[in-house]
């Protein structure tokens, strides 16, 4: 039992790294009906980004950090100039295949500005648990884990208040429900496309660096965006608060049935086929049969809106 | 002057609906029929044969299949290379296990097989749409290949799912040198190609169409949404799992589930956004597009650093590739959705006012 619950919490704190990565797709589909694609490039690129700037001129956390996000505001506001606003008004997906061909771009310009060996970060976190829980609960929490999770909390306050109280937000939902009632009322549509696409830049960069100092910076980092996609369908595209609920359980579930469900399987084929076949590995498409299944029973999601279609 | 549909005039149903309807169009597809059948099995080198048109070709159907699913009935899939892997794997299969199957009865097998697993996948498409699907079809393209892995029986026992092709024999001929190997997979795509043609304007086709363009509206005139869309998904699965079926027993030889990656889907993927979606030429073009372009962009950048001196880091290539794939998609999708067949269409109506355009 007390292994069951270690392999939950370990695997809802990963769930909550989901949620990081997966917030960037909301925040942008919200403002923008744009599918994101490019999300898990622009993640590898900030942390990359950041490494290659604390390695190259030796600048400290809390001097890269700003450059960092310099970069990603530039990166933003280039993408609104040079691949959005072209493309106003085309169909969703001529957009969503716009932001796949987004995604090699940043891959390869990454890459070739800083390299393509694996780099580690370090954020000054350890990944060993911690000692109080240790005792009290006999549970193994990781520290990095908790921070991860901490930080995955408070940005998503961050960004609920600046959705619904800042005038940006506001300006933000309003593009969201309808682009032209937004622009007749006069809202800049352009700036609140390069707005939005920044923060998404920020969010990615709080995402590349957390799962950076965790797994290395790596090419393998766009795949962690990938996993996000499962996240999005299970929660709702449109909902932050889904984003959060949509991470915790692909997290948990995916873990889980990582660790219960090849021996299960494998123990059912062998006593009633005689089959004998090893499954690990699972975590692999996990999350996307969940998605899949949940997409037949529930297509708008946990939290997402339901559409109506007209003709 | 030299390209107009003046002065011939139909006067039987037949005639009004060939295929091609234009006499210039049909010397034209005779005549790239004649030279792919004659001149380049006579002219190209044995590199030319296996490095590039064979996978060109290949290329060229899976191409074809995603289009019939994506460009013709609108349903994005990410899955593309998981559905050639079921076809290679199924035809390999069906090979070892049936003796004395004909090897093109095993092919049409393979593309079955994945025609019954691209309706699998293609189940939730009757509840959604758009990037939703194409999410649904990456649980495809992650778990076919890993199924493929685990379970041995799939690829003989062989270590970490490698399987060798059969070798190709019809009849008693054996398709073996790059020559012999093209010519069959030319054969296969060309059959399936005209084949494609003549289903994008049939009553299918034409459903596809109306599904792609509003589903909603052609519910209302009376079309079966549900049947249309899984009919696109297994058309389109069979035409990528013969097309992986070629990709093993014609052009690779030996192929490996991990083979079939996320990024062989993004590829093909590519080729239909750059050929054009919606057109079966330019599926075609498409595959040239991105079968050449790495070829090119590997001679320019290797040349060009000789030329001036510099020494690139290994890798370079691969990475500029990336970003010139990436540039180009988003500049085709700005400058010509409809891909390199749109241009070619341009060029033709320009050429039917040559040389008096008013």
């Amino acid at each position: 039992m007390q292994f069951f619950f270690e392999v939950l919490i370990g695997g809802l704190l990963a769930g909550v790294m989901y949620s990081l990565v997966a917030l960037g797709f909301v925040l942008i589909y919200k403002a923008s009906g744009v599918f994101n694609f490019a999300q898990g490039a622009m993640v590898f690129l900030a942390a990359l980004t950041f490494v290659g700037l604390q390695e190259k001129f030796g600048l400290p956390l809390w001097g890269a950090f700003p450059l960092t996000l310099g970069v990603m505001v530039l990166l933003g506001i280039g993408i609104e100039r040079v691949v959005l606003r072209p493309l106003v008004n085309q169909p969703q997906i001529t957009l969503f295949m716009a932001t796949i061909g987004l995604a090699f771009f940043l891959e390869g310009v990454a890459q070739l500005v800083w390299g393509t060996e694996v780099r580690r970060l370090d954020l000054g976190l350890q990944d060993e648990p911690i000692e109080s829980v240790m005792e009290r609960f006999n549970l193994l929490i990781s520290k990095f884990d908790l921070v991860a999770a901490l930080v995955a909390g408070l940005l998503v306050a961050v960004l609920a208040v600046f959705f619904n109280k800042t005038r940006i937000g506001r300006a933000l939902r309003a593009v969201a429900d309808d682009h032209q009632a937004a622009l007749a009322v006069g809202i800049p549509l352009k700036q609140i496309w390069a707005i939005v696409w920044s923060v998404a830049g920020f969010v990615a960069l709080v995402a590349g660096l957390l799962w950076g100092a965790r797994n290395g910076v790596q090419f393998a980092l766009t795949f962690v965006a990938l996993k996000a996609l499962p996240v999005l369908i299970l929660g709702g595209f449109e909902s932050v608060l889904g984003a959060i609920v949509g991470g915790l359980i692909i997290g948990a579930s995916e873990k889980l049935a990582e660790v219960y469900l090849p021996s299960l399987m494998s123990d059912f084929l062998l006593k009633h086929y005689d089959i004998s076949i090893n499954l690990a590995g699972i975590e692999g498409w996990f999350a996307y049969m969940l998605a899949l299944v949940f997409l037949l029973v529930r297509p708008e999601g946990l939290f997402g809106e339901r559409h109506i279609d007209r003709v | 002057m030299l390209y107009r549909e003046s002065g011939q005039f139909k006067t039987s149903y037949a005639a009004d609906q060939q295929l091609f309807p234009i006499l210039q169009d049909r010397i034209g597809v005779l005549t790239l029929l004649a030279v792919a059948l004659v001149a380049v099995p006579l002219l190209a080198s044995d590199y030319w044969l296996t490095a590039i048109l064979i996978p060109f070709l290949v290329f060229a159907l899976a191409a074809l299949g995603l289009n019939i699913l994506t460009g013709y009935a609108g349903q994005l899939s990410l899955g593309t290379a998981a559905f050639m892997a079921v076809g290679a794997f199924a035809a390999y299969n069906f090979q070892l296990r049936i003796p004395g199957i004909p090897i093109l009865v095993s092919f049409a097998l393979g593309g079955l097989t994945s025609a019954a697993v691209g309706v699998l996948f293609g189940l939730p498409s009757l509840r959604i749409k758009g990037f939703y699907l194409a999410v649904a079809t990456l649980a495809a393209q992650f778990f076919i290949p890993w199924l493929l892995v685990k379970v041995s029986w799939f690829s003989n026992n062989s270590s970490s799912g490698v399987i060798t092709a059969q070798p190709v024999e019809i009849l008693g001929f054996v398709f073996d040198t790059p020559v012999r190997k093209y010519l069959f997979v030319l054969v296969v795509v060309a059959v399936m190609a005209l084949a494609a043609k003549n289903m994008v304007r049939s009553a299918i086709g034409r459903a596809w169409m109306a599904v792609r363009d509003m589903d909603v509206a052609a519910e209302v005139i009376g079309i079966r949404i549900m049947q249309t869309k899984l009919i696109a998904f297994a058309v389109s699965s069979f035409y990528c799992g013969v097309a992986g079926a070629l990709y093993a027993y014609a052009y690779l030889g030996s192929v490996e589930p991990d083979g079939f990656n996320l990024d062989l889907s993004f590829r093909i993927l590519f080729m239909i956004i750059i050929g054009g979606v919606g057109s079966i030429m330019g599926s075609f073009l498409g595959a040239a597009f991105i079968t050449l372009l790495p070829i090119f962009l590997d001679i320019v950048l290797t040349d060009g650093a000789i030329w001036l001196g510099l020494n690139l880091p290994s890798g370079t290539t691969s990475m500029a590739q990336l970003v010139v794939f990436g540039a180009l998609i988003i500049f085709f999708l700005i400058v010509e959705p409809l891909g390199l067949a749109r241009l070619w269409q341009i060029a033709k109506e320009k050429l039917r006012l040559w040389p008096f355009p008013h």
